[in-house]
């Protein structure tokens, strides 16, 4: 009885958080969804139902080009500041050096530093060096700038790690690797998944580096190509097709959370603490 | 500083009694460890200064002369007389309100929301996978694009939300401008407070909160007594990072208001200076005084939680 009425309660509340999560979405879909006419009208719910807009930005090769470009820029981004940002948040947590705090500063530093000025001379280096408008050009940017959140992150999370543990597993008979692999690893891996995600958003929503360091669709990803929509005719308000493509450019999104959510669950299960 | 040299001199005072060839495989391991140390925190370092190392001294650079493109022939070193201008000027110090206010308001109302969402996501018993997906949505989706449908819905005539409350239009007075604005914010940037805590939340033993429920603890004693203490540098973290980002707030307030009615922040200053005026000394001005400003609230932030910071001295470690 208990039980269920605690399951009633957890579902009522997962209620409320999806509500509160999506009814600006739905808007959002709904808008994509609207025909021209109807697009002003106030009304929640369409009135007249439309893939109009859909079809409008796939018609184009412009968008799936900004799409191939978004999706290699940000796994390939994420993958790398979170390999570095975990060798050094491991070294930062676990090992003692000099100029350890020196790194935090530095990396906080930069996560500190308002964005709108470095990008002139951002631009302005890459230019020199031919990085300009290329995929490095924008991967080497969102490392930067994703590495700060990483390294504190993953630090902070490294610190809370029991390390005897695996001490402890190895006294058991447990090899180095497989102490690593069964105990520590488990504990590890929400940190580095949590990390994952932000890092993976932050390169995927980025509009400031993405419009000032790319000039073409050679590297040019999906929300500077949204910014470039117009509509059917000049005067003709783009914000169908915008939606429409806001919802397509979700949708990876929402697979790259479902899919790593589940690695964040409570790393210490029963038996771990036990004497 | 002093961190590593009373450690140092801790290990000195162990050290004594030791035998010389001891002492010496001693800092051997003490090399290989500042070796590794330094070997892992290389590639990190070197990326982070190569990208951003130059154009932060360069903007630091420019907030020291007169250099508007708009006359470029008047380039001149000028010391700290752009400061001054920005410092007593009336616009500045709005702005400066504004974006403290935006600021301190999310911040706050965001921890509270995503403790609440973070325990939720973590405990809940039905569809866990959906739940913690939804949640993250709002964070996921694009500013800019959330920011035109927030703009949308307020629009009298066009949006759900205009025409719910009543036919004025919020968007063209102040107080409700700055609401709408904290709003937006808050949606969407919930979810990453949540989803840093829920990581601290995995941390706590359940074997422990079981161990107080046994005691006798109230849910709330096991929340501040067990829990809190695990997730100290959660919340240190996702504390720090909101702040910094909630005090450069731009996205929201470019798209609903334009900074119109008082409702600039200090980035859209900065922005205006820098990319519209092309004044690119009082531009760089503005930025580095939003980060000193960014980086007295960090150090505020990262004194009062003390051990629990990253890089901070070895009592936090275990």
């Amino acid at each position: 009885m208990e039980a269920r009425g605690a399951k009633w309660r957890w579902g009522l509340l997962d209620v409320v958080v999806v509500v509160f999560a999506l009814v600006p979405v739905l808007w959002i879909m709904s808008l994509s969804f609207k025909t021209t006419a109807t697009l002003t009208d106030g009304h929640f719910i369409p009135r007249e139902w439309t893939l109009e807009n859909y079809k409008t930005i796939f018609q184009t090769d412009q968008f799936v080009r900004a799409l191939v470009n978004s999706i290699g820029i940000a796994l390939i981004s994420t993958l790398i500041a979170v390999v570095l940002g975990t060798m050094a948040a491991y070294a930062i947590a676990r090992l003692d050096f000099p100029g350890k705090g020196a790194l935090v500063g530095v990396s906080l530093l930069i996560a500190m530093f308002p964005q709108v000025s470095l990008v002139s001379p951002l631009f302005d280096i890459e230019r020199r060096l031919g990085l300009f408008d290329t995929w490095p050009g924008l991967i080497l940017p969102y490392i930067t700038f994703a590495l700060p959140l990483t390294i504190y992150t993953l630090s902070a999370f490294f610190k809370q790690i029991p390390w005897d543990l695996e001490k402890a597993a190895k006294m058991d008979g447990a090899t180095q690797g497989e102490a690593f692999r069964k105990v520590i690893a488990p504990l590890a891996a929400p940190g580095v998944f949590t990390t994952a995600i932000l890092a993976f958003i932050f390169c995927w929503n980025d509009f400031l580096f993405a419009i000032s360091l790319t000039s073409t669709e050679r590297s040019r990803t999906v929300p500077v190509a949204l910014s470039f929509f117009t509509g059917d005719s000049q005067f003709e308000d783009p914000t169908g097709s915008i939606s429409a493509a806001a919802v397509v450019i979700t949708i990876p999104i929402i697979l790259f959370v479902l899919f790593f959510q589940r690695r964040i669950v409570s790393g210490l299960t029963s038996g771990a603490v036990k004497g | 500083m002093s961190a590593p040299t009373t450690a140092a001199a801790k290990h000195r005072a162990e050290e004594k009694p030791l035998s010389k060839a001891e002492k010496a495989r001693l800092s051997e391991g003490k090399r290989a460890e500042r070796r590794l140390g330094w070997l892992l925190c290389a590639p990190a370092a070197i990326v982070m200064l190569g990208v951003a190392g130059y154009p932060i001294l360069y903007s630091v650079w420019l907030s020291l002369q007169r250099y508007d493109l708009k006359f470029p022939d008047d380039r001149e070193f000028v010391g700290l007389s752009n400061y001054v201008t920005v410092l007593s000027n009336q616009y500045w110090w709005t702005a400066f309100g504004v974006t403290m206010l935006i600021t301190v308001v999310t911040v706050v109302v965001e921890l509270v929301l995503g403790m609440a969402l973070a325990v939720i996501m973590h405990r809940t018993l039905v569809g866990r996978g959906i739940v913690r997906t939804a949640a993250l949505i709002p964070y996921g989706i694009v500013t800019v694009v959330a920011a035109f449908s927030w703009r949308y819905a307020w629009t009298p005539g066009t949006g759900y939300l205009a025409n719910l409350f009543s036919d004025s239009a919020p968007l063209t007075e102040r107080a409700s401008s700055l609401a709408i604005i904290m709003l937006a914010e808050i949606w969407k940037t919930t979810p990453f407070m949540a989803l840093l805590l829920m990581a601290g939340l995995a941390l706590v033993p359940e074997d422990l909160l079981k161990a107080a429920a046994m005691d006798g603890a109230t849910a709330w004693q096991r929340f501040t007594k067990v829990m809190l203490p695990v997730m100290k540098p959660a919340i240190l973290v996702a504390l720090l990072f909101r702040t910094l980002d909630a005090f450069r707030v731009f996205d929201n307030i470019y798209v609903l208001t334009a900074g119109a009615n008082e409702t600039s922040s200090v980035s859209m200053l900065a922005y205006n200076n820098l990319i519209k005026g092309l004044n690119l000394g009082i531009g760089s001005t503005m930025s580095v005084l939003i980060f000193l400003t960014v980086a007295i609230i960090a150090f505020v932030f990262v004194k009062l939680f003390g051990t629990a910071a990253p890089g901070s001295s070895d009592e936090g470690r275990r």
